[in-house]
């Protein structure tokens, strides 16, 4: 095994971000939900600027905005007034807290200071909802389920069984989850989706603006996550620490079942099979259909797909989505790679039936950067680079294509709109790959000829 | 009060309604927790300022998100070379933050110095690293004597202060960057003491969309030489010229102005600010720049270019003017400098400027903006989103000029929208840039979308 990152002391050019930014997503997909990090005043705004020019929708995160004096001595009373004035300016009903680097650095204890202020305040109506994300503990991955976790640990309590199915969804588009909803009506099921930021952060333009956007998961609904008959956590690559549907096994004995993003045949099929496993109810048919459609698709393309060479990158559980679908289309994944630590990735794939029939076996890797990545492009001679935006800077120097796929796709319109889920999604996805590079092909095949045969 | 709003009773003296209201509004101080106020920190000063010099490799020690957000943050562009484009961080983890940084932070320099040979190595502290007390300083001092080249520490810890602290560390750290080179060389200030001179340094303006290149084109057109572009497509090299420069011109004061006083101080290089957004801005900041020359061929050559080009750019504007005559316009920007230009440039297209913000403006900034606006203008510094959609509807706004995260706040109030910011692609200063201006906002204002969107089916 290479090295994880060409160099040993530095990350040059980061698949990742911090914690907090996770945190940040999942608190928007909560029903009248605020976040406020606790930390100095940058934190806060580099995640409203990065998720705004992914969602293209307002983002407001508030920050204690720590300065010298509560580093020092303690940032309890800028807590406080934070959170006091988010209430007054927001008026939600959870307010989420997140910790930064600094916040966790200082020793801030955070349970304790949330316990005085509901106390000081009289606050028995709001929920308040504690997240560590030290920025140095781990990526926005595990960020994003640290606080889905969280959530539902502290709003679920013992309840009675009820005939709901719980579904976690990972950081998908807005699009995405709307899908995941229509394929729970389809089964006409009872469910609580958590956190579902379908609506919040893709909002119809309405007239009448509000700062909080309607949606999101409601409070009954975590609460009653405790009775649920199951839980489906698409998920197959969060840690059991950080898995939200771990927690409710463990601790209410809802039975879990975890599958991957439904993008892929096979991922499909797993999620499909899985809802009817937990509803008892047959396939839709309507899905009958768009699977078949999906198969011809794959024949179509699957001679081209034979000669793509993919490089994969970003957050593990997309990766991993992306990979597979490669796999059984014959796509070589030659470079699979992720920012985040993770040792599941490899573990995951491995038992993947099409990885024993490669012509070469492709690099997995973790805890990586883009200057590793794109090193690795080049050894591999990758003609094709699927993954979020920062890939771009391999395209710009480099000249491969990339598909945008993933968090954050900021520097084009309609990130919050892709939808690559489901067969007709998955479809989609795959045809943009093979037209990708098909149109690279065609518009070089001429020159590439005669230079090799009659220059 | 007549601005008069929901907002929280702390923020109310950072809010002036113009005239009526003849309080001197507060700025200059830390945000608001909880207000979601629209700034960054001081690492963020810092690193806007340092990052477009491009053949400087910028080391931010800390966690990744820090470099990770900021990872090529302006559309800052380069005549050469593009190190400056790349994110390096230490990426620490948590055994650094129990154990201490520096060691990891010093093999780090060794190995980016040692396999790429930059000419100078910035290194950002990061909240983290001001708490835990890595000793950047001596770091970087070790580094500096063992591989020969400037390892600079910009002392830029997130907590301690706000973005404009930032700014004061990136002088700082230009300030010894300039040292470096002159102890060596006596004679430096000999220029200095001409300022009537034509060799000149521009501070404050960071080539987004190229824009210094079109300052420097307009300069050399009145017989103006540049010695140093501070930072826009700078070099270390360039950088470490600049003392031997006449004078300085400043753009934006509110990153610069430090500099400018640091180095007039150290090598009595006299400063003027000067601003090349919107035609009256322009023309004045060429006049003035050619006056500071005495030389009155450069001054005759100035007068005749910004007639000349004035005179096209009028034309060229008066299309626009038609269509926007009237049209209410928001603001809410980084810097003083910016909002005072910005007024003259709406005023001159007939807009009618009706929210003026600023997210580190200083008093004389404000000063200037009440003289400009109209009665009834609301002025306000470090807002947030609530006041923002409160007086983008109160004051009927028919567009908001601001960046990023301001922009989907607009629209979802059925306003169109001016990008005025880092990442902007096309040139918003001189001529064209006064063009290019009229030709967003009426794209944006005039746009058929906004008749659509009040239909129903």
């Amino acid at each position: 095994m290479k090295n994880k990152r060409n160099f040993t002391n530095l990350n040059v050019n980061p698949c990742k971000m911090c914690m907090p930014m996770g945190a940040a997503i999942a608190f928007k997909g909560i029903e009248n939900a605020m976040m406020l990090l606790h930390g100095s005043q940058g934190c806060s705004t580099y995640i409203r600027r990065h998720m705004a020019r992914h969602y293209n929708e307002p983002i407001d995160v508030a920050s204690s905005s720590l300065s010298e004096k509560g580093t020092v001595y303690g940032g309890a009373a800028n807590l406080k007034n934070g959170l006091k004035n988010v209430i007054r300016l927001y008026d939600p009903k959870i307010i989420g807290i997140a910790t930064t680097c600094l916040a966790e650095t200082i020793g801030e204890n955070i349970d304790m200071i949330i316990r005085e202020f509901i106390e000081e305040e009289n606050l028995n109506d709001r929920h308040f909802v504690p997240v560590s994300t030290p920025g140095y503990g781990a990526t926005q991955f595990e960020g994003y389920f640290q606080a889905v976790r969280k959530i539902i640990e502290y709003l679920t309590e013992e309840t009675k069984p009820n005939n709901s199915i719980n579904i976690i969804v990972p950081n998908i588009t807005p699009a995405e989850v709307r899908f995941i909803k229509d394929v729970l009506k389809e089964y006409e099921v009872e469910y609580n989706l958590i956190p579902d930021f379908s609506e919040t952060l893709d909002a119809p333009f309405a007239y009448s603006f509000s700062k909080i956007p309607p949606g999101g998961s409601s409070f009954s609904n975590i609460k009653r996550a405790a009775g649920a008959r199951a839980t489906v956590e698409i998920s197959k690559l969060a840690d059991k620490a950080v898995s939200p549907g771990e927690y409710l096994n463990d601790t209410y004995k809802v039975p879990l079942y975890r599958c991957s993003i439904p993008i892929g045949l096979q991922n499909n099929d797993e999620f499909l099979r899985i809802l009817s496993e937990v509803t008892g109810r047959e396939i839709p048919d309507r899905f009958a259909k768009e699977r078949g459609r999906m198969l011809d698709a794959m024949i179509d393309s699957h001679k081209y797909n034979s000669e793509i060479r993919a490089a994969i990158f970003g957050e593990p559980e997309s990766v991993y989505a992306a990979s597979r679908m490669c796999l059984e289309n014959g796509i070589l994944p030659a470079l699979i790679s992720t920012g985040s630590k993770t040792s599941r990735l490899q573990s995951l794939l491995q038992k993947q039936e099409e990885m024993n029939n490669l012509h070469e076996t492709p690099v997995i890797i973790d805890d990586t950067d883009f200057e590793t990545i794109r090193e690795l492009v080049k050894q591999l001679d990758v003609n094709l680079l699927i993954g979020h935006s920062d890939g771009k800077f391999i395209t710009e120097r480099d000249g491969i294509p990339l598909v945008r796929y993933g968090f954050p796709v900021n520097d084009r319109i309609g990130s919050q709109r892709i939808m690559f889920a489901g067969y007709e999604g998955s479809t989609r996805f795959l045809d943009l790959l093979t037209n990708t590079y098909l149109d690279r092909k065609y518009t070089t095949y001429r020159n590439r000829i005669y230079a090799k045969y009659a220059s | 009060m007549n601005a008069n709003i929901k907002t929280l009773d702390e923020r109310q003296d950072f809010i002036v309604c113009n005239k009526k209201d003849n309080r001197a509004i507060k700025c200059d101080k830390n945000s608001l927790e909880g207000s979601v106020s629209q700034r960054a920190c001081v690492y963020c000063g810092a690193r806007v300022v340092l990052n477009p010099i491009t053949d400087a490799v910028h080391i931010v020690h800390g966690p990744i998100g820090c470099a990770s957000y900021t990872w090529d943050i302006r559309g800052s562009l380069s005549s050469g070379e593009e190190t400056y484009r790349n994110s390096f961080s230490t990426d620490l983890r948590e055994d650094d933050i129990i154990f201490g940084g520096e060691k990891k932070l010093a093999a780090a320099i060794d190995e980016i110095t040692e396999k790429n040979r930059p000419k100078a190595v910035f290194v950002y502290s990061t909240c983290v690293v001001g708490v835990i007390g890595d000793d950047l300083e001596a770091v970087c001092r070790i580094a500096s004597e063992k591989h020969g080249i400037n390892v600079i520490p910009v002392q830029s810890t997130g907590f301690a202060g706000n973005k404009a602290m930032g700014y004061r560390a990136a002088c700082e750290a230009l300030m010894r960057l300039m040292e470096t080179e002159n102890a060596h060389s006596p004679d430096v200030t000999r220029a200095a003491k001409q300022p009537e001179g034509n060799l000149i340094n521009i501070l404050g303006d960071f080539n987004l969309a190229g824009e210094i290149w079109i300052i420097k084109n307009y300069l050399r057109e009145i017989g103006i030489d540049v010695v140093s572009k501070i930072t826009g497509d700078s070099t270390i090299e360039e950088i470490r010229k600049a003392p031997a420069a006449s004078f300085n011109i400043i753009q934006c004061a509110g990153s610069m102005g430090y500099l400018g006083k640091l180095m007039k101080e150290k090598y009595g290089l006299p400063f003027i600010k000067i601003s090349f957004i919107g035609v009256e801005d322009t023309v004045k900041s060429m006049l003035r720049i050619a006056m500071m020359t005495k030389n009155p061929e450069i001054i005759e050559k100035a007068e005749e270019f910004t007639e000349e080009q004035a005179s096209i750019t009028e034309f060229q504007l008066g299309k626009y003017r038609d269509r926007l005559r009237g049209k209410r316009a928001a603001a809410y920007v980084g810097g003083g400098f910016k909002a005072v230009s910005l007024i003259k440039q709406l005023k001159d297209l007939d807009i009618k400027p009706v929210l003026i913000g600023t997210q580190t403006g200083k008093k004389e900034d404000y000063d200037n903006i009440r003289e400009l606006t109209d009665e009834g203008t609301i002025i306000v510094d470090d807002s947030n989103p609530t006041e923002l959609e409160h007086f983008i509807k109160t004051q009927k706004a028919d567009f908001l000029i601001g960046g990023v995260k301001e922009r989907p706040l607009a629209y979802k109030l059925g306003i169109g929208f001016c990008d005025h910011n880092h990442e902007r692609k096309h040139p918003l200063c001189g001529f064209e840039g006064a063009v290019n201006f009229a030709k967003e906002v009426d794209a944006s204002v005039n746009s058929p979308v906004w008749r659509h969107i009040r239909t129903k089916i």
